[in-house]
């Protein structure tokens, strides 16, 4: 499967899950949302450039908005983590080795602790930034801080589980792909 | 001149980022406030399409429940038929009605669609349900929103073709008048965003005497919904020091979680309603004016 269909389904498969199965649990506490989507985002390729991962990033938010009917809401948290991606990557892995050899950003490409710091400084942001935003709106500065640590919290652990259940095959970069 | 080009081209990712936030950030303050946007009408028929599908899964689920409910409220209905009664009055006798309309019945002031639930959260601040009638079938804004139980869900604020955007009473922007059952106090219903158990009753005056279990009805002054439809019963009683009021919350007597199917009433003098209160604000503002 080439990369653009793959993403394509996997955008798909991330916002059904996220509309149908994560907004539709049972309410366990008013400060936990289990987000899940934005690890579409995350597991962008590496070859997708900045300026791409932007309009992608806008294009995931957008769509889920539109079922969540918050216009702009998660687009502009999506859009602000797809632009930090770049830099956190360059800062967790050396060049030569991970960006050439697998095509997106995974345990293995990266090795555990780097990709676990990924995984929880991007979602720290995201949440941080969507959270801020519901916060202008509505809330307290206490229920805002409680919110973000606890929802970042639900999210690691789904993404971690996500991780576990499907390990995604090894792709190397070679010159026959 | 070279040098714009050169800084333009060496920050073009920033500047891109900047543009999709602000433009982002301008659709979340925009479309918010103003509940009439057309993204919403669009995004209704998208999404609606999905959800109906979706929902139609999600039905044999609840079908028990549902039907045990429909059941109980036929039952009702049933109970009240004229043929459950003999008529007592011995000095009765058949007269020809001449009148065309029927007097006893008088006018019709509501109107009930029933209604499907395609979407529906709890878990956000703000929630929304989806439900499968829109302008086609009648349904404008503001029409009351009522379960099968005759309970109040919310109401609409935004229509499309097909599919009606309901606010639920479990959206911190939402305000329902209602007033208590035993002594016809009004107040208002809000929502804290905390518990999707309950809502708040404010601007009860702390002189009326309130006991946990009492009923909350709508109000009787409301445009919208039609009176003493329940929305739930005192679950607690506090009073807020700053002020004269009380605050209560509310059990709501919806289960939001699992909302099936629904009615959206219509009011039909609404129009008239709010033409009166118009004219009436007028023309005491035109006879305010030569007293001067």
């Amino acid at each position: 499967m080439s990369d653009l269909v793959k993403n394509i389904f996997r955008l798909a498969v991330f916002i059904l899950v996220q509309v149908y199965v994560l907004n539709k649990i049972p309410f366990l506490h008013r400060f936990i949302v289990p987000y899940l989507y934005f690890l579409f985002v995350l597991w962008l390729p590496f070859s997708v450039s900045r300026l791409g991962l932007l309009l992608v990033g806008f294009l995931a938010g957008l769509t889920l908005d539109y079922f969540t009917t918050t216009p702009g809401l998660h687009a502009a948290a999506c859009v602000l983590i797809a632009y930090a991606r770049p830099f956190i990557i360059n800062l967790l892995i050396p060049k030569d080795t991970a960006e050439f050899n697998y095509r997106e950003p995974s345990p293995r490409a990266m090795g555990w602790a780097p990709y676990s710091l990924y995984i929880f400084v991007l979602t720290l942001l995201h949440h941080t930034y969507l959270i801020m935003l519901e916060w202008l709106d509505f809330g307290t500065f206490l229920d805002f801080l409680i919110k973000v640590l606890a929802t970042t919290g639900i999210s690691l652990l789904l993404i971690f589980t996500t991780e576990l259940l499907f390990p995604r095959k090894i792709k190397f970069r070679t010159n026959t792909a | 001149m070279r040098n714009i080009f050169l800084f333009i081209r060496r920050y073009f990712t920033f500047i891109a980022f900047v543009l999709l936030q602000v433009f982002a950030l301008w659709m979340l303050f925009k479309f918010n406030k103003l509940h009439h946007a057309a993204f919403l009408g669009v995004a209704n028929e998208v999404t609606g399409t999905v959800n109906t599908q979706v929902d139609k899964l999600d039905d044999y689920f609840h079908q028990g429940e549902e039907n045990q409910r429909v059941h109980r409220m036929n039952d009702s209905l049933l109970n009240l038929l004229q043929s459950n009664f003999t008529k007592t009055d011995t000095a009765q006798r058949l007269v020809t009605d001449s009148v065309m309309v029927d007097t006893v019945k008088g006018v019709r002031r509501y109107l009930w669609r029933d209604a499907k639930v395609v979407y529906n959260t709890v878990n956000s601040d703000k929630n929304y349900l989806q439900i499968n009638r829109g302008s086609k079938f009648g349904i404008r804004d503001d029409m009351a929103v009522l379960n099968s139980d005759g309970a109040v869900v919310g109401y609409v604020i935004n229509v499309s073709p097909n599919f009606s955007s309901v606010m639920s009473l479990l959206h911190v922007q939402s305000s329902v008048s209602a007033s208590l059952k035993k002594t016809g106090d009004a107040g208002t219903i809000e929502w804290d965003g905390k518990d999707p158990r309950f809502v708040l009753l404010r601007g009860i005056a702390k002189s009326v005497e309130v006991k946990t279990g009492d009923t909350v009805l709508t109000s009787r002054y409301s445009y919208n919904f039609p009176a003493d439809k329940m929305i739930g019963t005192v679950a607690q009683i506090s009073s807020d020091p700053a002020s004269g009021f009380y605050n209560l919350r509310i059990r709501t007597a919806v289960n939001f979680r699992n909302i099936q199917q629904v009615f959206v009433v219509e009011n039909l003098q609404r129009e008239e309603q709010l033409q009166l209160s118009r004219d009436t604000e007028k023309k005491v503002e035109q006879q305010k004016k030569p007293n001067r």
